[in-house]
């Protein structure tokens, strides 16, 4: 057979493979059965409804969206200076300083959440709350880091010597030269920190506790008791957010541009 | 303060970390003067040039400006401009913009700086440019928004480094007017920083050559270009054979050499362009090892034994080819008189 004909079929099998599951869920989502099955028993939009009448569902995602916008911003406000100075300044150890930055990226989310829990949550007593806030920021940062330091680079530093040679003072010639050319990446940094964080399982699973959990550890134990469709439900829902975001990103400022 | 003396470092000493890069310097530069800062790359001029801005700190000594000192004066308060090598241009603003970017800061508003903005675009020829962005612009557009940026500015002093060194040819010549224009119209004080003798000749008024951090001559074009002082601004400007001298001698690799004519006492050097050599006379012979045509003329690098020489004649003369065994003479009474040497 020639190349004409597998690429083809090699295209439909990863484009299957790819879009198939998201296919079934929202499939299984709008089934009219009691429990999660594919294909559907009839259409209908209980379950959809129903994921907003869950309560735990309410809070959980409320306690998402808080890890992962809060979380996000800290990791930036933290991770947009160090950024500055590692590509702006000859700071000894940059090499180290960054692998150390990424590492949350590197090492697994089980163990970053074990380590966590083990050395820093028990023995300092933190709230539940605030060790997930931590947490999620820990593993944001790498991506602040890595996506503001690569616009940091592609931009002139003597535009700042310009901007001083008019008038700025230091500071004020970051804010209006370089925080200007490096939104794109900022915004970039933004939507990866938010995704990176929802999207958290492993290292939530181990802090979370009473009372306080992320949504997909929510959806975890939800199924363990109920195996009604509305888990696949939220998860349609979730995944048409994440759509929304990509797409107005790359519709606004060229996401793919920086990932 | 005199106009002559509108800006003046004094004993300005300029340091990275440990290394200083330009010790103890003594320069006045007059009001209205359009002045270049010749050298090599490493010779300190740029760090001069920043120093001038406020941008490094003198590690001692005086910068006066207009009879202010400005020393300790943060560059962003001190009345200079400064327009980079790569233009630095704000890339998320359009011309207009970066134009008006200092002049906001200064809190000019309304008419007050539409008026300026458009004035500074008309004098640099970019009015119709106005709503492009950097990217949109040529090298040599980019150089002139820069330009009118600091222009609008109404510098005491304005610093260009090397300006012409990122465009094409026929654009430098362009360019070269263009920036004489703008200085002898707005009477402004320019200096610019060059590793290009043609560039500094062609467009100073005063040229100041250094080396080494320190400076080796300062004079009008011509005086550099006839009258060097040192084997070092010699080389620089085109005299491509330089020997020191001892009496009625000249040191050359193999020995010393005597030559005929008027010597000054404290001449410690002589240098001759290709072109002064005279060539098929004279008391020296050497093997021709190399010629090139060059239009109006044809150069030849002769193996001598005062060591090789270049010499120059009329392309109109018949040519000698590679091998071939020629008289020359270096005729003292043509030769630049070096003060001082040593420095190559």
């Amino acid at each position: 057979m020639s190349n004409k004909l597998y690429a083809p079929i090699i295209l439909l099998l990863v484009l299957t493979f790819l879009i198939g599951p998201f296919i079934i869920i929202i499939a299984a989502s709008l089934s009219a059965g009691e429990t999660l099955s594919f294909p559907p028993q009839g259409l209908s939009l209980r379950w959809v409804i129903k994921v907003f009448e869950v309560e735990s569902f309410r809070a959980s995602f409320g306690v998402s969206m808080f890890l992962a916008i809060g979380g996000t911003i800290f990791a930036l406000i933290l991770g947009i200076p160090a950024s500055y100075a590692l590509s702006r300044y000859k700071v000894p150890g940059a090499e180290t300083i960054r692998t150390i930055v990424s590492s949350p990226i590197i090492v697994p989310g089980i163990i970053v959440g074990l380590a966590l829990l083990r050395y820093f949550v028990v023995p300092f007593n933190f709230g539940i709350l605030f060790a997930l806030f931590l947490a999620h920021t820990a593993l944001i940062l790498p991506y602040a880091v890595r996506v503001v330091s690569a616009s940091l680079t592609n931009l002139r530093s003597d535009i700042e010597e310009a901007a001083v040679l008019l008038g700025c003072s230091r500071v004020g010639a970051f804010f209006r030269v370089v925080m200007p050319n490096i939104r794109g990446g900022i915004l970039a940094a933004f939507i990866l920190g938010f995704v990176t964080s929802f999207n958290q399982v492993p290292v939530s699973l181990f802090l979370s506790g009473p009372g306080v959990r992320t949504l997909p550890i929510d959806m975890l134990s939800y199924m363990e008791i109920t195996y009604d469709p509305s888990v696949a439900a939220l998860s349609a829902l979730l995944a048409f957010m994440s759509l929304g975001i990509v797409f107005l990103a790359e519709r606004f400022l060229g996401f793919s541009r920086y990932v | 303060m005199s106009d002559s003396r509108f800006l003046c470092l004094e004993k300005m000493t300029l340091s990275y970390g440990k290394n200083v890069a330009v010790p103890d310097m003594d320069l006045d530069i007059g009001k209205g003067e359009l002045v270049a800062l010749l050298g090599p790359s490493g010779c300190g001029k740029t760090t001069t040039m920043r120093a001038i801005a406020g941008l490094m700190e003198p590690a001692s000594g005086k910068i006066v400006l207009d009879g202010t000192d400005i020393t300790r004066v943060p560059a962003n308060k001190r009345p200079v401009g400064l327009v980079f090598q790569s233009y630095a241009l704000f890339p998320h603003l359009n011309v207009y913009e970066n134009v008006a970017f200092g002049l906001k800061l200064m809190g000019v508003k309304g008419s007050e700086l539409d008026k300026r903005v458009i004035d500074g675009l008309k004098t640099v020829g970019l009015s119709q440019y106005a709503t492009r962005k950097p990217a949109e612009l040529s090298g040599g557009q980019q150089q002139r928004v820069s330009l009118a940026r600091s222009m609008v500015m109404e510098p005491k002093v304005l610093l260009l480094d090397e300006p012409l060194s990122n465009l094409d040819a026929r654009l430098r010549l362009e360019m070269r007017t263009e920036l004489q224009r703008v200085q002898k119209e707005s009477g402004v004080t320019m200096i610019f920083v060059t590793h290009d003798q043609v560039e500094a000749l062609a467009m100073a008024d005063r040229i100041i050559v250094m080396l080494d951090g320190h400076i080796e001559q300062i004079g009008t074009p011509e005086d550099i270009y006839n009258h060097p002082v040192s084997d070092f601004v010699a080389d620089f400007v085109g005299f491509e054979n330089v020997f020191e001298r001892v009496g009625n001698t000249i040191k050359t690799a193999n020995g010393d050499v005597a030559i005929a004519g008027d010597i000054d006492d404290a001449t410690k050097g002589l240098a001759w362009r290709p072109s002064m050599v005279t060539l098929g006379d004279g008391p020296f012979e050497g093997t021709v090892r190399g010629t090139s045509f060059a239009g109006g003329t044809r150069e030849y690098l002769l193996d001598t034994p005062l060591g090789q020489i270049k010499a120059e004649c009329d392309a109109s003369l018949p040519a000698h080819d590679f091998g071939a065994v020629l008289k020359f003479d270096l005729p003292v009474h043509k030769a630049a008189q070096l003060a001082r040497t040593g420095s190559l």
